[in-house]
This record gives structure tokens, C-alpha cells and sequence, in this order.
């Protein structure tokens, strides 16, 4: 919170505020609704950790919408990345799949920010050794381009034009005690 | 992280905190049906094992395939150290075949130390004299902490051969390192002279210390290493120092039952109790393999540190 208290002072531009998130997570769950039959064999898996405090709040409004409870768990993708060896060795996250599991079953993966779309590869990866879903699906709040690898998200909050040099953080309530999505200029890179 | 392990002494509590925290995540991973991460796909784990062992060498090679690396056994029985090979030409060989990691067991303490200077990759303590076995306690302490939850506080009694155990000093480093009070109890016989400087209380009497303890941890009689008269007659040790169902009896409700193994049925462990719920002696060996995968993990996932030790 002290973090995103420094940034906003710093001069960093908030794209979206608590009330545009809360929006951009209503559409997109009546985009998932929309897209599998009001959540017919749904699995939410968040990408930890803000991935997966956005899965929880998909889950709920889906629940208020529909009032059908899917599934959510997380998926940790650490061990799966292509950048390890370039930092040291990181702690992992959480995996927590659902009580039935993935088979058969339509996952989206859900994350803050789609840059690289790197982490979303290392997640594929992670869910093959995990089981055999029916469809995965891919949902973030915030797509910021330059894209490294073949991969395009299904459900976005924000499409965000940005430049390389560039930073998005995402702060969310049960994280960082506040909603906001920055857009910070980087210096000196 | 050090880029070593050698010693217990090597890890701070955040340390010993983060391999326990991966090890959790890592402990689900022998639950799915595909038990295999890719993360150290390419990198060479070489166990050097001069002397027998089987839980720890099996666990070591089952830890390094789950996490994809390719492992070379090197055992000395049959091997070029029968011909009178020295260690460090032993290490600049596998120096040579490109080893990111050596885990190392020998009968001399303060092998791992030496060959820590000889090798650019880092080297994994597995066992060295009467020294330590850093890895032993890690699994023993995650062991403890899934039973019990934080150790902080925590009364954990160590009976036994502690003269000749690198686990009872291992142990007593880490869990005084994690915040838990450790007590060594043995016969006089069989404490190192030392052991007033080591973090821990000694007490010679097992039957003062069972009904305050969360863990009774029994080690092993090392009859291999018994050259002189440490106690009259195994009967007797056992009497004092045996672990049996009426001993258990008086410890508290939660307190569980650990042994390093291999164990002396009969002797320091009462058949009955170790076969009993509050033993972990089968869990100490499962999770012996994500203890190890956690601090493989961590020593080669990331990236290269650089030469320092």
C-alpha cells in the first residue's frame, strides 16, 4: 500500500480506479457466461498471486449473475517459466487445483497483466502435467501488448497501449488495500 | 541462499523458512500423477558417495529426476577411488564432466568443505564422519512442522547415539535456527566433549524430559562406529534409553515419534512404537525427497551466483 501510495505521488497515471476493475469483472463474467453457456463445466485458475484475487471475484459475480458456484483454484507456473536462470532462484506460489480437478473441463486462466504472454506459455505448460482440460481459455485485466509468443487472451478488462519502457502495476483491495491499475514511466532504462 | 550446503550453521532462518515454504508447495507435486517438473532440465546432479547408503542416496536421485536434472551415481566400491584415487582428482574429473551439483557422503568430516574449493558447482552435504547431514535435518524439521506447524517454542528431545550422529548436530543447529529448544539426552558415554557450546540443553535421564516433549527424536546406534566400551550391554542401553510402549505412553497426546533410520528394532525403538501412528518414520523418508528437491531447487533453479562460497 505504502508502495502504490509512493507511485501515485511520484506522478504515475492510474488507468483504471476501483470502480472502472469492478466493471471491466462484471463484463468479462458475462463474457465467460456468454462464451460457455453460463459456466457450464468451468474452472477458474488464477495466476498467483493477483491472478488469483481476480479468479475469486470472476467466481462471485458469476455466483450473483447466474447463481452457479464455479470452481477456483490457483496455478503457480514458477517452476515452468523460461526465465529462471536469469535471477536467482525464486519462492514459489501456490497451486491449488479444485476438489474434481481439471479433466474435461473448460479452465481460463486468469491474470493481471498479458505482456510477453510468457507466464501464459509456462502455464500451459504447467497444466499438462496436471491433467487434460477440454479448453483452456485465458482472461486478464489488463492486456498491454508486445507480445513474444503466439498466444492472445479470450476475455480482457483493458486493452493498454503501452511502450516498452514502460510499467503496469495492479494493486487490488485484499493485496495492496486499494484498486487501482498504474501506468509508471520507468527512468534511466 | 550460500551456494553451498555444508552445514546447517549455512542457513539463516529466512533460509531454513524458504526451503521449508518451497518444500511445501514442492510436497504436492508427489501427489499428482505426473511427478515431474522441468525446471532443471540440462543440469548434471553427480551423487559422490563414498560411503553405503541407501535412503539418502535413492532419495537424493529421486529429488534431482523430479525436478528433470540428469543424475550420475558415483558410489567408491567399484570405482577408481579403489585404486587409490585422491578426492580432489576425483572431483576434477567430475569437475570435468561438467557437474552443476555434487552431493557428497564420506566418512570424513569435512570432506564437503574441501571439495566446495575444488568444484565450480555447488555442493550438497550428504553426510560427512560424525560431522553434519544438513539435509537430514531439514527433512526431519519439515517433517515436524507438518505435524505440528511453526516450531517456534517448540520441545524437541534428541536420545541417543549423539557422539557419533551428524544428525543430532545438524539438528540441534537448524531447530535452534527455527526457534525450537532442544534437549540431547544419551549417557554421558556418548555426548561429544564439546556439547555445553552447541544451542541445546543435555540431560542424561530420557524419563525427565518425555512428558514435556512435542517430538522425541530417536537416533540410531552407530554399532559400526562403536570401538570402545560406551555403555555395558545393549540390553541395558536399551532399558534406559530404548524407546518402548510404556515410555511413549507418558509423552503428551500430540508428541510424535521420529527416527532417521536405519533403525535397530529392538534396541533404541521398541517394534510397536515405531510401527505406531505417532511414528513418522515412513513420512521422514517421502518427505525426504521434497525436502531435497526444495534445496536443489534452490541452490540450481535460479541463476549462476558466482564463485562465492
Amino acid at each position: 500500500m505504502t508502495d502504490a501510495i509512493s507511485h501515485a505521488l511520484s506522478g504515475a497515471r492510474a488507468v483504471l480506479e476501483q470502480p472502472d476493475i469492478n466493471r471491466a469483472l462484471v463484463r468479462i463474467s458475462h463474457e465467460i457466461l456468454e462464451r460457455t453457456k453460463g459456466g457450464e463445466n468451468v474452472v477458474l485458475l488464477g495466476i498467483p498471486t493477483r491472478g488469483v484475487h481476480l479468479a475469486r471475484r470472476l467466481a462471485a459475480h458469476i455466483k450473483q449473475f447466474e447463481g452457479r458456484s464455479v470452481p477456483v483454484g490457483s496455478l503457480d507456473v514458477t517452476m515452468y517459466r523460461d526465465d529462471l536462470r536469469l535471477r536467482p532462484a525464486r519462492a514459489l506460489g501456490r497451486t491449488e487445483l479444485p476438489a474434481d480437478g481439471i479433466d474435461g473441463r473448460t479452465v481460463v486462466l486468469v491474470d493481471d497483466v498479458l505482456y510477453s504472454g510468457r507466464t501464459v506459455r509456462a502455464a500451459l505448460d504447467a497444466l499438462n502435467d496436471l491433467g487434460r482440460p477440454q479448453a483452456v481459455q485465458l482472461a486478464t485485466l489488463v492486456d498491454r501488448g508486445h507480445r513474444e509468443l503466439p498466444i492472445r487472451p479470450d476475455y480482457v478488462g483493458k486493452n493498454l497501449p503501452t511502450s516498452k519502457s514502460e510499467s503496469v502495476k495492479v494493486y487490488l483491495e485484499e493485496n495492496d488495500g486499494r484498486d487501482a491499475v498504474l501506468l509508471l514511466k520507468e527512468e534511466g532504462r | 541462499m550460500k551456494r553451498h550446503l555444508i552445514s546447517a550453521a549455512d542457513l539463516t532462518r529466512d533460509d531454513a523458512l524458504l526451503i521449508l515454504d518451497t518444500a511445501d508447495e514442492l510436497a504436492k507435486i508427489s501427489e499428482r500423477s505426473i511427478k515431474k517438473l522441468p525446471t532443471l532440465r540440462g543440469r548434471t546432479v553427480v551423487n559422490l558417495f563414498f560411503e553405503d547408503s541407501t535412503r539418502t542416496r535413492i532419495s537424493f536421485e529421486a529429488a534431482a529426476k523430479r525436478l528433470s536434472a540428469d543424475v550420475i551415481n558415483f558410489s567408491a566400491k567399484g570405482s577408481s577411488v579403489s585404486k587409490g584415487e585422491s578426492l580432489k582428482d576425483t572431483a576434477l574429473t567430475l569437475e570435468a564432466m561438467g557437474a552443476d551439483a555434487v552431493v557428497i557422503r564420506h566418512g570424513a568430516s569435512g570432506a564437503p568443505y574441501r571439495l566446495a574449493g575444488w568444484v565450480r558447482g555447488s555442493v550438497v552435504n550428504a553426510g560427512d564422519g560424525t560431522h553434519e547431514h544438513p539435509t537430514q535435518a531439514l527433512l526431519d524439521a519439515f517433517t515436524m512442522r507438518r505435524r505440528l506447524g511453526p516450531l517456534d517454542g517448540r520441545k524437541v528431545t534428541i536420545v541417543g547415539d549423539v557422539l557419533h550422529s551428524r544428525v543430532a548436530r545438524s539438528n540441534v543447529l537448524l531447530l535452534a535456527t527455527l526457534g525450537a529448544e532442544v534437549t540431547l539426552v544419551a549417557p554421558p558415554t556418548l555426548f561429544p566433549v564439546n556439547v555445553d557450546s552447541w544451542p541445546c540443553e543435555v540431560s542424561y535421564d530420557l524419563d525427565a524430559m518425555l512428558p514435556k516433549s512435542d517430538v522425541v527424536m530417536m537416533l540410531r546406534v552407530q554399532r559400526e562406529r562403536m570401538n570402545a566400551a560406551f555403555f555395558p550391554t545393549e540390553r541395558e542401553y536399551s532399558r534406559r534409553y530404548g524407546l518402548d510402549r510404556e515410555r511413549v505412553a507418558r509423552m503428551p497426546d500430540h508428541a510424535i515419534v521420529m527416527h532417521p533410520g536405519p533403525m535397530n528394532r529392538g534396541m533404541e525403538i521398541a517394534a510397536e512404537v515405531a510401527d505406531s501412528p505417532r511414528s513418522t518414520i515412513v513420512e521422514q523418508v517421502a518427505n525426504g525427497v521434497t525436502a531435497r528437491m526444495a534445496v536443489l531447487y534452490l541452490l540450481l533453479g535460479g541463476a549462476d551466483l558466482g564463485g562465492e562460497i
